[in-house]
């Protein structure tokens, strides 16, 4: 890859860390508003964990950001995220050695998709993080595909599909987790895992020097 | 809403170390947020739960003889960590297996279950039972997608007891089952709750209006609606959950009424008058029952009934003995 993993993986830290309130408030609406407060002190942790790691080896610190994650505070987006790192990091490992890079990239996400689909026991549709990942690792597939392909632009078209994505939960009624028992009440809200989700892959095709042109959240 | 609070960010690890203090007969290594009895469940299966914190006297005041082995301890309302769940399991082990209790959170199933998978590659025998009391979503909601609530304190009293009695880890589990299949919730409350370090509760009500189907999370329910008496209250919460669980003529019932932390005794024992009356109006005999916290949400003012469906293997468990810091009974002749 020739762009270097741990400093967007550090960038993504320090956005979610920077989105924790407007994260919480997506959450009040939907569940008790603390997901900013854990995605915040999960992604402390990996900058903590990352800044003191030698590896620069994708495969390593897709592993250790996945370990740091899933023991770091728990709640729903402990295994989750941390799945789906782990999850990115093997797919990395047993990646054919003849797949381009880009190819690569969009593998990684798209084993993150199938984690969090399988850790979760989501669909498309019921209003949760799915709704991002699954669309966006259908548009890296896509990406990866094009003749001019980077891993850059396929980072890049992931982030927009999961921004997408993402916009689109607000129509949906939640079918699954704690926000699925308020029914209808979920209706014009954005899905917080959803928008987590899309911060960090904005955050990797930024760092990758594809920014998206209109991010998910605005960051102070 | 204020709080009686030193750094709100370290509520749960002060709350653990008072309780350590008050009741030294508990242990935990160093400062994990893994909770022991200090005897170990030596040759019969450990019963675990864990789950959010915030829920005092649920779970760590149920640690004891004829209840739980290890309580995981997680940050307020959130799930503890995978780590966290199988240094637990890996602990109270003595080879006989490790039962799990939890309730249908997303988060807690998620971590035990990863935590589970990591102790069976490790050899130790695991089970997981996971609670679906809660009607307060109302009972077109799937039973696999209902919420664990106050009924959980009927699972944790037959499996421990059970446990104790050297049931094995695939009785223990079905019996957990059983249990849960034979409970029903519903909840009320006239407001949501503050967690520590917010300023603003999870949601507020105008005065007289009540949300009914609530959790224990300050969650909101399924519905706002005008406050009436507590007769009108109970008699819908009961007839709600006996539409599901249809009780019958000569049935024998257990029964917990459960405050959710800010609820005077005075109200919860109206409400168990209320449906100690339409019970016995139904013809079904109330053997135990539960008035109290039993599990709370950091000072709602609501409170839940629950009702359970008795045998006589379920009944003689409730009746066990139990000796834990916030729960103990002698055994009671029959």
């Amino acid at each position: 890859m020739s762009w270097d993993l741990k400093e967007a993986l550090l960038h993504a830290s320090k956005n979610v860390q920077s989105a924790r309130d407007q994260l919480c408030d997506l959450d009040a609406a939907l569940g008790d508003g603390d997901h900013g407060t854990s995605m915040a002190r999960s992604f402390a942790a990996v900058e903590r964990e990352l800044s003191s790691t030698e590896s620069n080896e994708p495969a390593d610190l897709l592993e250790l950001v996945g370990n740091t994650v899933l023991n770091a505070v728990g709640g729903a987006m402990g295994p989750l995220f941390g799945s789906a790192f782990l999850s990115s990091s093997t797919a990395l490992r047993n990646a054919d050695p003849s797949l381009s890079s880009p190819e690569r990239t969009a593998a990684a996400i798209a084993a993150a998709a199938n984690a969090i689909q399988r850790r979760g026991k989501a669909s498309v549709g019921d209003k949760t993080m799915v709704d991002a990942i699954v669309p966006a690792a259908e548009a890296a597939a896509t990406a990866a595909g094009q003749p001019d392909a980077t891993s850059a632009t396929v980072l890049r078209a992931a982030a927009e599909a999961a921004a997408a994505g993402t916009e689109h939960t607000k129509e949906l009624i939640a079918r699954i987790g704690r926000a699925s028992r308020l029914g209808e009440r979920t209706l014009g809200h954005q899905d917080p895992g959803a928008t987590s989700i899309t911060l960090v892959l904005e955050s990797l095709a930024a760092s990758a020097g594809a920014p998206v042109g209109h991010p998910v959240l605005t960051l102070n | 809403m204020s709080r009686f609070l030193n750094d709100p960010d370290n509520a749960v690890t002060e709350t653990l170390e008072g309780f350590l203090l008050a009741h030294p007969e508990l242990e935990r290594r160093g400062t994990s947020r893994v909770v022991t009895s200090s005897t170990p469940p030596t040759g019969r299966v450990a019963v675990v739960t864990g789950g959010g914190s915030g829920h005092k006297p649920a779970f760590i005041g149920y640690i004891g003889d004829g209840m739980f082995d290890a309580v995981v301890c997680g940050d307020v309302f959130a799930s503890p960590p995978v780590g966290s769940v199988l240094e637990a399991i890996r602990t109270v082990n003595t080879g006989h297996g490790v039962m799990l209790l939890l309730g249908n959170y997303s988060g807690d199933v998620m971590n035990f279950e990863m935590a589970a998978d990591m102790a069976r590659d490790e050899g130790i025998d695991v089970e997981m039972a996971v609670a679906t009391d809660d009607l307060g979503a109302g009972s077109n909601v799937r039973p696999d997608q209902r919420r664990g609530v106050s009924g959980q304190f009927l699972i944790w009293k037959t499996v421990g007891a059970a446990a104790r009695q050297g049931a094995s880890l695939a009785e223990l589990k079905q019996l957990a089952l059983d249990v849960n299949s034979a409970t029903r919730t519903m909840g009320v409350s006239l407001n949501g709750c503050t967690l520590p370090g917010s300023t603003k509760p999870t949601f507020s009500l105008d005065e007289g209006q009540m949300e009914v189907g609530v959790g224990h999370h300050g969650e909101r329910g399924r519905s706002t609606e005008p406050l009436v008496q507590m007769d009108e209250i109970v008699d819908r919460l009961v007839d709600e959950i006996d539409q599901d669980l249809q009780l019958r003529e000569g049935d024998r019932a257990a029964v917990v009424i459960n405050g959710l932390g800010g609820t005077p005794m005075l109200e919860l024992y109206i409400a168990y008058r209320r449906v100690a009356k339409v019970l016995q109006e139904k013809g079904v005999s109330i053997e135990v029952n539960f008035v109290g916290e039993y599990f709370t949400a950091l000072g709602m003012h609501g409170f839940s009934v629950t009702l359970m469906r008795l045998n006589d293997r379920t009944l003689g468990l409730l009746k066990d003995p139990a000796r834990t810091p916030h729960f103990t009974q002698t055994s009671t002749p029959n």
